[in-house]
């Protein structure tokens, strides 16, 4: 998925991260914004805080754009702490949520106003060059002087996106940028965001509490939960190893079954499931004999037979999904859990029906044993 | 009852109102400009353009009203706009409402008790007390038209405070972190976001308070001291005192008349002012 040559630039520049939050803490009065945030952007990557609403993300990102100031902690653009700089003082700019275009303006004085605050002054020559230039990359050309309220819902997005990366900015930080836009939509600005930045070779960071959009754009990934960062990694890192429950549920969909750690060898890890079964998994992360874990097992890492070994469970729902098909299965103790089968396994065995008594089984490999937090 | 019936139930009340008292009565007014003046007050009916002929024997009230009017507004203007701005942009969230009130309070007091509240401030006795006191001597306000300014500032600046307030609370304040993160310090962000978008507030109160100050007679009355006319005392005077009804209807005629062209030409500046912002590409 990603960029060979972006890989090795980034590897080159790691020591010098773009931007970086040291210990950083945001408070508004008595609510604890963010807490001890700790984090290095590279140069070039696309970057995205995951995280439900009230997780802290927005604050992070308004920190790194100088509309807030850290509480405690530094922020460091480019090397140097920014802790008290003013947002029009820093080399970053921001694609908002609704866009914010300027109402009065049309769309070529939206996009040139940070030419033209530039001092000393630019060339008027040369800021309408720059302008119809940015309108090209948005694939705008042409709409030079068309009002704001006469643009749609995705022609005003890449107007917001031409007035921030018409300043070249360090880093370009997007706020929930497209929650207005519908599905289709998205998917196609999705697609252009990734080509634009690659193309610039600008830092992105985006804001985001859809999983999908995180998984489909980013480099990496910063998962937050109540103010704090709870893991960053690769969305296959994420996927494949996360660190708890919350990570695990968040990112992509999966099945829990609590339980207590009873025995530990390497990195596999025995657990007493709370209906007395014992079952191996896979710790990708440090557990203790006697913690209260879950053990988290993907819907497509779930295999069902008609006959074989693994538990019985009742097929209660099915749901054709095309490539896949998705069973809900109950288990007499465990309870209801997913399973996500693709077509060429149920092929072999034919299609299952509810109410059919089948086998369902996983590797130890695909069983992750999970902080419960 | 189909929706043209309804439509028309909907504009009655305010149109017969609108008739009755607005059409009506100035349309006596025309007709009675050119009539002649009866003995006993009341007109004569006649075709003659006398009374207008005679409008520039008035010319101080139109000159004190033409210059004190627009005076008015801008101070007005000036004194509302950071006060309108600091309570719709600064002022916190749990205070706005009282101050908003504070504003409007003065409105509760008839505008005749708060003009002697001002004679009295204005007067002997008052501010020009207060600067003998510090050792300026001989100040005198009241029956001045600076007394008059004041006084129509002070009681107009609420008309002009709300509709500025509206505009500025229902600003995207979103627009002003947008300005500040592609580089505006405060002040350009000030003059190139908030001001402009502004304008219709602006306009508005404007509109509101001078048309409302083009006739005023009661302000000027009190705190003038039969020195400073208006337009509004002219008349009082040519209806009430002189009993001369044809010639204060050509002075009120004459008066409509100014308004309707000044309030035009206004229109149409803000109309270009608007329209001339869509024209130029990049400023």
């Amino acid at each position: 998925m990603i960029n060979e040559e972006i890989d090795a630039s980034t590897l080159a520049d790691s020591q010098k991260p773009i931007a970086e939050f040291r210990n950083v803490s945001k408070r508004f009065g008595s609510v604890l914004a963010a807490s001890g945030l700790n984090l290095k952007i590279t140069k070039g990557e696309f970057l995205s805080f995951l995280g439900p609403s009230g997780c802290g993300k927005t604050t992070a990102l308004r920190m790194l754009a100088g509309f807030e100031a850290a509480s405690e902690g530094d922020v460091l653009l480019d090397g140097e702490v920014v802790n008290g700089l003013d947002a029009h003082h820093r080399p970053v700019n921001m694609v908002f949520q609704h866009y914010a275009l300027f109402p009065h303006m049309t769309v070529a004085q939206n996009i040139g106003y940070g030419l033209k605050q530039r001092r000393p002054r630019l060339p008027k020559s040369l800021i309408t060059e720059k302008v119809g230039k940015a309108l090209d990359v948005v694939r705008l050309g042409g709409y030079e002087n068309r009002r704001i309220w006469e643009m749609s819902g995705g022609q005003q997005q890449r107007v917001a996106l031409a007035r921030a990366i018409i300043n070249e900015p360090k880093l370009l930080l997007l706020d929930e940028p497209m929650a207005a836009l519908d599905r289709k939509l998205r998917k196609e600005m999705q697609i252009e965001l990734q080509n634009l930045q690659r193309q610039l070779g600008i830092t992105f960071v985006l804001v985001t509490h859809d999983q999908e959009e995180a998984l489909s754009m980013s480099d990496r990934i910063c998962v937050m939960k109540d103010g704090k960062i709870v893991q960053v990694g690769s969305p296959q890192e994420l996927y494949d190893r996360p660190s708890n429950r919350y990570v695990a549920g968040f990112v992509g969909t999966s099945n829990f079954f609590d339980g207590k750690v009873t025995r530990i060898a390497g990195t596999r890890a025995s657990v007493l499931l709370e209906n007395g079964v014992e079952v191996e998994g896979s710790s990708v992360s440090q557990v203790s004999v006697a913690q209260s874990v879950c053990i988290s097992v993907r819907p497509e890492q779930i295999k069902l037979h008609r006959k074989g070994e693994g538990a019985n469970v009742k097929v209660l729902n099915r749901i054709f999904l095309g490539e896949h098909t998705e069973y809900l299965v109950k288990h007499e103790t465990l309870g209801e859990f997913f399973v996500l089968s693709p077509r060429q396994s149920e092929l072999n065995d034919g299609p299952f029906n509810t109410g059919d008594v089948l086998f369902a089984s996983w590797e130890a490999s695909a069983a992750l044993v999970l902080d419960s937090n | 009852m189909s929706i043209r019936t309804r439509n028309w139930l909907l504009l009655a009340p305010a149109g017969t109102l609108f008739l009755a008292l607005l059409i009506v009565p100035l349309t006596v007014v025309l007709v009675f400009s050119f009539g002649e003046r009866a003995p006993a007050g009341g007109v004569v009916p006649a075709f003659t353009l006398e009374q207008y002929a005679n409008l520039p024997a008035r010319w101080t009230a139109f000159k004190n009203t033409l210059t004190l009017a627009p005076i008015g507004t801008l101070a007005a203007l000036l004194i509302a706009y950071p006060l309108a701005y600091f309570l719709a942009v600064r002022a916190d969230p749990r205070w706005k409402t009282i101050l908003l009130i504070l504003v409007i309070v003065p409105f509760w007091t008839s505008i005749l008790i708060r003009s002697y509240a001002w004679i009295f401030l204005l007067g002997g006795r008052g501010l020009p007390a207060l600067l003998e006191w510090i050792g300026i001597d001989g100040v005198r306000l009241i029956n001045t038209p600076f007394a008059v300014l004041v006084g129509i500032v002070y009681g107009y600046l609420p008309l002009m405070v709300f509709p500025i307030y509206v505009s500025l609370e229902r600003l995207d304040k979103r627009l002003l972190e947008a300005s500040s993160d592609l580089g505006a310090p405060p002040w350009r962000t000030f003059l190139q976001v908030t001001l402009p978008l502004s304008v219709p507030g602006i306009a508005t109160g404007c509109m509101l308070v001078f048309i409302l100050l083009m006739g005023e007679f009661l302000i000027p009355a009190m705190l003038g001291g039969g020195k400073v006319f208006f337009v509004g005392n002219a008349l009082v005077d040519l209806f009430l005192q002189s009993r001369n009804w044809a010639y204060g209807s050509a002075v009120a005629v004459a008066l409509v008349v100014i308004m309707l062209i000044t309030v035009t030409v206004y229109m149409r500046l803000l109309n270009r002012l608007g329209a001339s912002r869509d024209d130029v590409a990049i400023m």
